[in-house]
């Protein structure tokens, strides 16, 4: 279990860098759309999961283990406090709201998804 | 997008110890709804003092290294930390009416979340003054 879950743990942390990199790339914008794109998905998928009630493996293996490392924390927290030194100080409060409330949302929406399915 | 094998491979092993710590101390305090949840709290307010002085360190204080970045702060602090788990804490919170619990939760994690890599940050831009 403990292998299982380092092996998605580290194809999950490629995920977010190639998908961070890819819509980043696109964006072109001081505001990191990457990390939210990432984290509103992530939050989604992990939505879908507790709603389809999968199996305590499962859940750990895709669940904490993938969606927990493909999704992350402390970036966002980095990105916000970044943005606030580069004089952007509402765009770091925003990129904390944006996520949050629409992170709930994703996870709501995954949730009524995953228990339909 | 050209992709350095040497750098996913760097991102993989930091992720794959990242998730396992994560994992191991979800495990061994699990959550329960109605309680605050120290698991995900614990993990995201320390990964994000780690990854503030990482960052701040491998930009402003050491010599350019490709794969110190993805190993450390990609890799590892970005698995160990996590986004996804929190919005799903906070929506059994909200399931369960506990609406002052959910915006504790939420508030404190922001704001920990910014104070922790703001003071990672100041204590690697202090000590390099100094030194």
């Amino acid at each position: 279990m403990v292998l299982g879950v380092g092996v998605v743990g580290g194809a999950g942390a490629i995920g977010r860098f190639l998908l961070d990199g890819f819509v980043g790339a696109r964006a072109r914008s001081k505001f990191p759309y990457g990390t939210l794109v990432v984290n509103l998905s992530g939050a989604f998928v992990l939505g879908v999961l507790v709603g389809a009630a999968v199996g305590q493996g499962a859940y750990r293996i895709a669940g904490t283990g993938l969606i927990g490392a493909f999704t992350t924390f402390s970036t966002w927290a980095l990105e916000s406090h970044r943005l606030g030194e580069d004089g952007e100080l509402s765009l770091g409060f925003a990129n904390f709201a944006v996520s949050l409330l629409a992170g709930i949302a994703a996870a709501w929406a995954g949730q009524h998804v995953g228990a339909w399915l | 997008m050209r992709l350095d094998r040497r750098e996913l491979a760097a991102i993989f092993a930091g992720g794959f110890v990242g998730a396992v710590a994560r994992a191991e101390l979800a495990q061994a305090v699990p959550y329960t709804v109605g309680s605050w949840p120290w698991a995900t709290f614990a993990v995201n307010i320390s990964g994000a003092f780690l990854l503030g002085y990482f960052t701040t360190r491998l930009q402003e204080r050491l010599p350019v290294s490709a794969y110190r970045r993805p190993l450390l702060g990609t890799g590892f602090c970005g698995a160990y930390t996590t986004f996804s788990t929190m919005q799903i804490e906070l929506l059994r919170m909200l399931d369960a009416n506990l609406i002052g619990l959910a915006l504790g939760y939420a508030l404190a994690s922001i704001a920990a979340g910014f104070g922790a890599v703001a003071l990672a940050t100041n204590v690697v831009r202090r000590v390099g003054v100094r030194a």
